[in-house]
């Protein structure tokens, strides 16, 4: 029934460039790309109890590194993009060296700070990040002879590799490993005492997930053609980190729906709404007013309770 | 059987906690096979000594060695592997998930699928049939679907004792299994307790002396961190410095 479910929602993805206009494979192909970030971040937050304030700095990092070696040192799309996932996943090892000596509060502030290191250098290093102007002038390459230009192609792209990300993603959520991450998330002392390493068990996630992240920053990058230090900023990490929790941390479904409503919603409404942030803010209020722990696990429970009045 | 390595020797233990000496030049040889019950006022350090065992907490100085490895250095998953397991004074289970769950993260810790990343935890059926043989030794077997969250206080803590035995250790340490159980419940625990094989050397802190002193082979007393009296059952009730510290009149 769910996996009936499940490829009735992918086909329904399939089409959407054979039935609507550029706009909206835009937005989709921006929901897909958010979706796989938050799934990333998800990794930390929802399953291992690591709430980062800084998971845009993968994101970034991956994207600088593919502009930068694409537009100014010419390598070719395939070299730019091993480059920029191998450096980001390597840097995010290190970073997690760093963030991983604290948990809770202590590891929030750590990757806050590393993300803001990040950020004041693409700002601040401008002959390389070209500073506030950002790294323009980046083209997509083609697939096989195929043409990744217009918006069709580039979102079915998108979408292969964004259900490649969340089927690995998931699968490692679901694993022996994914138990035992979620084991040090709720019982971090007992599961020491149980045989677990629990930092390593963190710092194999925090990798994975950076990993991820820098995927999304490849499609990020890839999608808009140019990079801009905003891309690094806070505001950047909380937008994401709050699709994730108004989704639902912890599960499969959340990060999606959250990062599907916070693209639509700075999209599309603040095409009518003047004061789109405002009703983003007042729409995450009303989230976690009527369903604290986030839409998926909210909406599950409300299905439950349905069908209990039924029977 | 050669009793000639001791299961657990800790050795001129000390434990410092800014102007507290929680644990005071502490000795302690313990048998294989061995059922030694720890007793002691509240604040003996009792816990703080098994926190020292499990590599909770780094002692200031001295040593502790498990079949005669020095593990001082060890960290708790390392001690874990081998083969020292502990249960909690305040329940420490995983809550959100089952039973069956609960019982199979013991069984998954020792083993090398802990690091599968892509095989799903709910396919690995070989732990779950472990798991649920393990509940029905500790009669849990009818629930093991339950959620955590959802069973009564006792069998919360059969659910402790059935996570470490999951494990089947070779150093058992049981921080306070009776504590907050009704009369019947202390009978299931205790019965539980005295089954355990004989493999397992046992390490006990528990206040009920009445069930206690009925599962003990040997008692060590504790009083401010020091060890105060040391040796078989009989000569440790019949010391008159147990009376005197902990028994009273």
């Amino acid at each position: 029934m769910n996996k009936v479910l499940m490829l009735l929602f992918v086909a329904g993805l399939a089409i959407i460039p054979l039935v609507s206009g550029d706009f909206y494979i835009n937005l989709a192909t921006q929901i897909l790309i958010a979706a796989v970030f938050a799934l990333s971040l998800n990794l930390l937050v929802g399953y291992g109890g690591l709430t980062s304030l800084g998971h845009v700095a993968f994101l970034g990092l991956s994207a600088y590194i593919c502009a930068w070696t694409s537009t100014k040192l010419g390598v070719a799309p395939l070299v730019a993009i091993g480059l920029s996932l191998v450096i980001t996943t390597i840097m995010s090892a290190l970073f997690g060296l760093i963030a991983l000596r604290a948990t809770g509060l202590g590891f929030l502030m750590i990757t806050l700070a590393i993300s803001q290191v990040l950020w004041g250098l693409a700002y601040r290093w401008a002959s390389v990040t070209n500073g506030d102007n950002g790294i323009s002038g980046l083209t997509r390459p083609s697939l096989f002879g195929l043409s990744l230009d217009s918006a069709s192609s580039f979102y079915w792209l998108t979408l292969i590799i964004s259900i490649f990300a969340f089927i690995l993603m998931a699968a490692f959520a679901m694993s022996a490993f994914g138990s035992s991450l979620q084991g040090t998330r709720d019982q971090a002392r007992r599961m020491r005492a149980l045989g677990y390493n629990v930092w390593l068990i963190r710092w194999i996630t925090f990798i994975y997930s950076g990993f991820w992240a820098a995927v999304a920053g490849l499609l990020y990058v890839y999608y808009n053609k140019y990079i801009h230090p905003s891309a690094l900023s806070v505001t950047a990490s909380a937008e994401a980190l709050l699709a994730v929790i108004a989704g639902g941390a912890g599960t499969l479904g959340g990060p999606i729906v959250g990062a599907a409503l916070l693209v639509f919603l700075k999209n599309y409404a603040s095409s009518f709404v003047e004061r789109w942030n405002m009703l983003l803010g007042f729409i995450f209020v009303l989230i976690v007013l009527l369903m604290p722990d986030g839409i998926v696990p909210g909406v599950q429970r409300l299905i439950r309770r349905m069908r209990g009045a039924q029977s | 059987m050669s009793h000639a390595t001791p299961a657990l020797e800790i050795v001129g233990l000390n434990k410092v906690f800014g102007g507290l000496r929680a644990t005071q030049d502490v000795n302690l040889h313990i048998v294989q096979g061995d059922r030694r019950l720890l007793i002691g006022p509240n604040g003996a350090g009792k816990t703080t000594l098994f926190n020292q065992i499990t590599g909770d907490i780094i002692p200031t100085s001295g040593q502790i060695k498990l079949f005669g490895q020095d593990v001082s250095k060890l960290r708790p998953d390392q001690r874990a592997h081998l083969g020292l397991s502990r249960t909690y004074q305040i329940i420490t289970l995983f809550p959100k998930n089952t039973i069956l769950h609960n019982v199979a993260l013991g069984l998954l810790g020792l083993s090398n699928e802990r690091w599968n990343l892509f095989r799903p935890m709910a396919r690995a059926s070989h732990l779950h049939d472990e798991a649920q043989t393990i509940l029905e030794s500790v009669g849990l077997g009818a629930m093991s679907n339950k959620l955590v969250s959802q069973i009564a206080y006792g069998e919360k803590r059969r659910l402790e004792i059935a996570l470490a035995l999951a494990q089947k250790p070779k150093v058992l340490l049981l921080d306070e299994p009776l504590a907050g159980l009704s009369t019947q419940e202390r009978l299931t625990v205790k019965n539980l307790i005295a089954n355990i094989p004989k493999e397992t050397t046992v390490v006990l802190i528990e206040h009920d002396m009445d069930t206690a002193l009925d599962l003990a082979e040997s008692v060590t007393l504790l009083h401010y961190g020091k060890v105060i009296v040391d040796g078989t059952r009989e000569d440790v009730i019949s010391d008159p410095r147990t009376r005197e510290v902990y028994l009273g009149h």
